[in-house]
């Protein structure tokens, strides 16, 4: 009886993510869910610049690093050469919502048929914790030492909530993974991502609320609870846009 | 010989390429370019093809990334500022050593500048464009059949040295119209990819298309073996046309418009009885290093004709090894030299007025 | 060995880079090097427009012309412009409906149509360019139905192939002044 092993999509190289970080969480997540459609001889993944730079080393897929913020752009070269490949890019919120804005904006009102994974830390990681797009009011980082000011740095991005203005994206969902149940339902969220690819109904965003521990001087256990506290408050959960979904109650 | 038909230099770029099985165009409006991206729009929807306006210059050469990681011939095209935005992409594409044709229809600068024709991105073009230590192969169409057969050329290089080419040309070679034949185009088959993400098929470990090296001495492994290749480049790529140099005592050196003004001036010159000649370098990167340094040897002096403030002249005096002394004939700022001026430099320097 | 370098000017919407084209092709046809450059920028509409138009025995070297052998002047701003440039024995084509002024040069020679008001007087107001230019043709001694009914083919698209006859009239009208 098989009671646990390693998604047959990740590679044998061990994470370099720092202890309580939830991106080990996420990859494998993705992982599974690639296994379950049975899609890794043809998915194509893009790493993003900042924590999961190295995504290319633990997804067992072809992958392409990306330069900061373009991995959006990057996967829609890929998809448009290749229709037939599944293409899914993995950005965190530095590269998402400050430096690649532009190019995540516009794929999506493209409707870029990809699927992107977004981590919403609300920090900076790589550079050593420093103000994000996300990071909430008052919260203390390297570059706003005395807790952001919205005065002065203006306010954080819901990144869901204003693609879901846009007329061009199919499907965008807020999740997290600070509890067994939350996990599950973002595994839902991340396969639901990927299928509506596969089913060509077009661009596809997951955005996952994750932890810092390390950037945000808490404890793994501590930052769980500070997602609960502070990020989903600012940040609710739940579905902001499902086109199919609402085209079929419209047709009820 | 095939039938020649009239085109603008940007049209025949954008049919050559389509000749050349290019299927992927990526591109953002900027004078005077936007021909290349108009008729690819036109075109790329009837025979199966990506034209896709990006949002930016920057989304459009990280979509031209894509396509190039997935295998396939991919252009981008732009003009002098457009250019500058993709600085970071034509880096990106040397450290993962991925082929592309990227188009430069330069105008005057710097900053918004002007848009008319220009030269000055000459050192930008061939010193690589963006960070980082690399280089682009840069060819200098001179006619529009030049700027059809570059253009295959370049997709052809690009290929075989898994490296980006640039065609460096500029407004007046884009909007200008000549007698082009295409049908006389010969495409060499495309080198497999073995190396590109197209899925593994689950038959094949799987691969990474990739800049990132953290350990410095995996980096600078990188970096000597792409110098090596480019070594190979600068020994059998250099390619320039030499006009009545055989008997020449004063070498005119001119790329694109330029060269097209002092070809006139020359003729001009040996009318007056002076031994002009002309060297018109075609790769601009790899530059033809040789052929200055045999033409060093028995002209009196260069001139370099630029539409810049004196760029090339740089390579031309490396190239000469300082053995004859080598002025600046110029015009800057969308300005281009005259044949009466480039004439007056001839004479002066075959007075040794220099 | 002869090459001929014309420029083309005036307002935009006057038809000068489809005349200059039309001029290019009919040298292509007839086996002769040739080359065309507009100017370009934001004057398209309604500013100054001018077309460099180089047809040689031999091959172009700079596409420019600077002194030109023949000037089409569609407007007074293009002859105030470009009349100093003309070369030496070169000649002035002034559409004298727009350009009240004669030419002060005296060492070329100049010629004067009324292309604006035959164009409208004949029915087809926006064809002046095409007066001017079977004036011009038949000046040089280039005007031959061959030649100008084979480049009329290739500037005017199948689309528009009903124009073919009215551009032709018009340059026959011209070419007879």
């Amino acid at each position: 009886m098989i009671v646990f092993q390693k998604p047959k999509a990740l590679t044998d190289a061990p994470f370099h993510y720092c202890p309580g970080c939830t991106h080990g969480i996420i990859h494998r997540l993705v992982a599974e869910v690639i296994d379950e459609l049975g899609i890794e001889g043809k998915t194509i993944g893009i790493a993003p610049v900042g924590c999961s730079v190295m995504a290319y080393d633990y997804f067992n897929c072809d992958m392409i690093e990306a330069a900061h913020g373009r991995a959006p752009a990057v996967a829609t070269g890929v998809k448009r050469a290749n229709p037939e490949n599944i293409v899914f890019t993995y950005q965190g919120d530095g590269d998402l919502a400050s430096i690649g804005m532009a190019e995540t904006v516009h794929s999506a009102a493209r409707n870029e048929n990809i699927t992107v994974i977004f981590i919403n830390n609300a920090i900076y990681g790589m550079t050593g914790g420093q103000m994000a797009p996300t990071s909430l009011p008052g919260q203390v980082t390297q570059t706003s030492p005395y807790g952001r000011d919205v005065k002065a740095c203006g306010y954080p991005i819901r990144v869901c909530e204003m693609l879901s203005e846009l007329e061009g994206p199919e499907y965008l969902e807020r999740v997290t993974v600070n509890s067994v149940a939350n996990v599950r339902k973002a595994k839902k969220a991340i396969k639901k991502a990927f299928q509506n690819q596969i089913d060509g109904k077009g661009f596809s965003l997951i955005e996952v609320i994750s932890s810092c521990p390390t950037n945000w001087g808490m404890t793994p256990q501590a930052a769980l609870k500070w997602i609960d506290e502070k990020m989903i408050p600012y940040y609710p959960l739940g579905v902001y846009k499902d086109r199919s979904a609402k085209k079929e109650e419209e047709a009820k | 010989m095939s039938e020649k038909v009239l085109m603008k230099g940007n049209e025949a770029i954008a049919e050559a390429a389509i000749v050349a099985g290019c299927r992927h165009y990526f591109g953002y409006p900027i004078t005077p370019q936007t021909e290349i991206a108009a008729y690819m729009a036109k075109k790329m929807p009837k025979i199966g093809g990506t034209f896709l306006q990006a949002e930016s210059e920057i989304a459009a050469i990280n979509m031209v990334y894509g396509v190039s990681s997935a295998g396939l011939r991919v252009m981008t095209s732009s003009s002098s500022p457009g250019v500058s935005l993709k600085g970071e992409g034509l880096s990106y594409l040397a450290g993962a050593d991925l082929p592309a044709l990227i188009v430069n229809v330069q105008r005057g600068g710097p900053g918004l500048g002007g848009i008319q024709p220009s030269q000055s991105d000459y050192f930008q073009a061939t010193r690589g464009g963006g960070h980082g230590d690399y280089h682009m192969i840069v060819l200098a169409p001179s006619s529009v059949q030049e700027m059809a057969e570059l253009t295959v050329k370049g997709f052809e290089l690009a290929d075989q040295y898994r490296m980006t080419a640039m065609i460096l040309a500029d407004g007046t070679m884009g909007q200008m119209m000549e007698p082009v034949a295409l049908d006389d185009l010969k495409v060499a088959p495309m080198p497999a990819k073995p190396w590109a993400t197209t899925g593994t098929g689950m038959k094949r470990p799987h691969n990474i298309v990739n800049s990132l090296f953290l350990k410095p001495e995996e980096l600078e492994k990188t970096n000597f073996e792409r110098y090596e290749r480019y070594a190979k480049i600068q020994a059998t790529e250099a390619r320039a046309e030499e006009y009545r140099m055989e008997d020449a005592e004063i070498a005119v050196a001119a790329f694109g418009i330029a060269a097209r003004v002092s070809k006139n001036a020359v003729d001009e010159a040996r009318k007056m009885g002076i031994k002009a000649g002309l060297i018109r370098p075609i790769t601009l990167w790899p530059f033809p290093n040789e052929v200055f340094r045999k033409a060093a040897g028995h002209v009196k002096a260069m001139i370099s004709v630029e539409l810049s403030m004196g760029q090339m002249i740089e390579d031309v005096r490396l190239a000469s090894e300082c053995r004859v002394p080598v002025t600046l004939c110029n015009r800057a700022g969308g300005m281009i030299p005259t044949p009466e001026q480039v004439l007056e430099a001839i004479v002066a320097a075959a007075k040794g007025g220099c | 060995m002869k090459t001929t370098q014309f420029l083309f000017s005036g307002f935009g919407g006057q038809g000068i880079l489809f005349a200059g084209k039309f001029l290019a092709y009919k040298g292509l046809i007839e086996g002769k090097q040739v080359s065309w450059l507009p100017s370009y920028g934001p004057e398209m509409r309604g500013g100054t427009a001018s077309c460099s138009v180089i047809v040689s025995d031999e091959a172009v070297g700079s596409p420019i012309v600077s002194k030109p052998d023949v000037l089409i002047a569609m407007n007074l701003p293009s002859l105030d412009r470009f009349e100093g440039a003309v070369a030496p024995g070169g000649i002035i084509f002034a559409d004298s409906t727009l350009i009240e002024r004669k030419v002060t040069r005296t060492d070329v020679k100049a010629i004067y149509v009324p292309a604006t008001k035959l164009a409208s007087d004949n029915g087809f107001p926006t064809l002046a360019n095409m007066i001017l230019l079977g004036k011009i043709l038949s000046e040089l001694g280039e005007f031959n139905d061959a030649g100008v009914e084979a480049a009329l083919a290739k500037v005017i698209s199948a689309k528009h192939a009903d124009m073919k006859e009215i551009n032709l009239k018009a340059l026959r009208l011209g070419a007879g002044q």
